[in-house]
């Protein structure tokens, strides 16, 4: 069973959710698939850490095979090629290895390389294994990160997403039994909430809300979540404590006996959800 | 010689996006033709510079006048031979007319992409 933590936004609580979540279950790793900026092991601090380097492809171009016929820059969608001085060439970080260069060329002239884009590393925190996906700097696509770190371990798992709506975050939830989706009581909060949703209903999962930071209720999010008969698991009130305690890198389930009956409460629902 | 250069949807003022710009202009200074067309790469999903530069690469163009250039686009303009100048003014006419009197500078500053697309 497998549970992805979204919002549409950096700095709603994707990780606060992901990691106390997964402090509270039993069996459960944490898997942070936020490749550009994981956070998730200041709060684990894993041990016996060991890291593996992920490589995506990249073709390149035999000058003698080539004549130049220019299909594979036609070919590629991303433009990731271009037709100079009657050769192709690659822009690395835009490629996105999907091989068709190789595929339409009449010549043979393309093969593919390995190129190094991130590492996995994966450790244990008191019994809950730690994946975390690492985007080497300057990277245009984490995909392929996540893609190795979801694959690195077989466990059930809290998926800890990057923020947004786009293919890094489709792919985080691709393998979700179960969504999480985090929102601030605000209307920008409701905006990116909108996106999010969007994403989990076209991707057809299971899904529910959190409403962090919720110093008042919002109605127009209310009221948003009613109308499309979304529901609200939890609010999670706005907290000064809170906020220093995940500032001193501390998860807040083990040092707020209230806050760990929510996250309690919240595993029960969301498995019991996950499993339905 | 050709002389390329992105324009504004009125197609009279430079656009300050190289790869999203709607339209170019193609001016010949032999023949003193103008042709504008659409520019392929303005709705590309990523690597719209890249488009963008093929397509002036594509039209024989020597000379481009343009606001700013991004790194992979001024990779492919300078090694298919094209020289990139600054943008000295909005109207495209003035633009022209600064570079026939050699009063355009070569633009030297090419910035990394805005690619935030993933």
């Amino acid at each position: 069973m497998r549970i992805a933590v979204l919002s549409g936004k950096g700095g709603t609580g994707k990780t606060f959710v992901s990691v106390n979540l997964a402090a509270v279950a039993r069996d459960t790793a944490y898997i942070d698939c936020d490749a550009e900026e994981p956070n998730g092991h200041l709060f684990f601090k894993p041990e016996q850490v060991h890291s593996e380097t992920v490589y995506t492809m990249l073709p390149a171009f035999d000058a003698q095979k080539c004549d130049g016929c220019r299909k594979c820059v036609d070919f590629c969608r991303f433009n990731a090629l271009a037709f100079v001085q009657g050769k192709p060439r690659v822009f690395p970080e835009i490629c996105h290895a999907c091989g068709g260069c190789s595929l339409v060329c009449p010549q043979g002239a393309v093969t593919e390389e390995k190129r190094a884009i991130g590492t996995v590393s994966q450790g244990m925190s008191g019994g809950i294994p730690v994946v975390t996906a690492i985007l080497n700097p300057g990277e245009a696509s984490a995909v392929p990160a996540i893609k190795a770190a979801l694959r690195a371990t077989d466990a059930d798992a809290v998926i800890d997403s990057p923020p947004g709506s786009g293919c890094p975050v489709a792919e985080a939830v691709s393998g979700a039994d179960y969504c999480l989706l985090v929102a601030e009581p605000t209307a920008f909060g409701l905006h990116n909430l909108r996106m999010v949703h969007e994403l989990v209903t076209l991707l057809n999962k299971p899904f529910g809300i959190i409403v962090n930071k919720a110093d008042g209720v919002y109605p127009p999010l209310e009221k948003f979540c009613a109308d499309r008969r979304a529901p609200i698991l939890a609010h999670i009130l706005y907290s000064r404590k809170l906020a220093e305690i995940s500032a001193d890198g501390e998860l807040a389930v083990r040092h707020s006996a209230e806050l760990r009956r929510v996250f309690l409460g919240l595993w029960e629902t969301v498995a019991a959800e996950a499993a339905s | 010689m050709i002389i390329a250069i992105p324009l504004d949807e009125n197609k009279e003022t430079v656009c300050v996006s190289f790869g999203r710009a709607p339209y170019y202009l193609f001016h010949n200074t032999e023949t003193n033709t103008s042709e504008t067309l659409k520019n392929p790469a303005a709705k590309a999903s990523g690597g719209a510079g890249i488009q963008a530069a093929q397509f002036a690469a594509d039209h024989q163009t020597n000379a481009f006048i343009t606001v700013r250039c991004g790194q992979n686009a001024s990779e492919v303009l300078l090694a298919s031979g094209i020289n990139i100048y600054k943008a000295a003014h909005a109207a495209v006419a003035d633009n022209l007319k600064a570079f026939m009197e050699g009063k355009l500078e070569k633009l030297t500053h090419f910035h990394p992409g805005f690619h935030g697309g993933v």
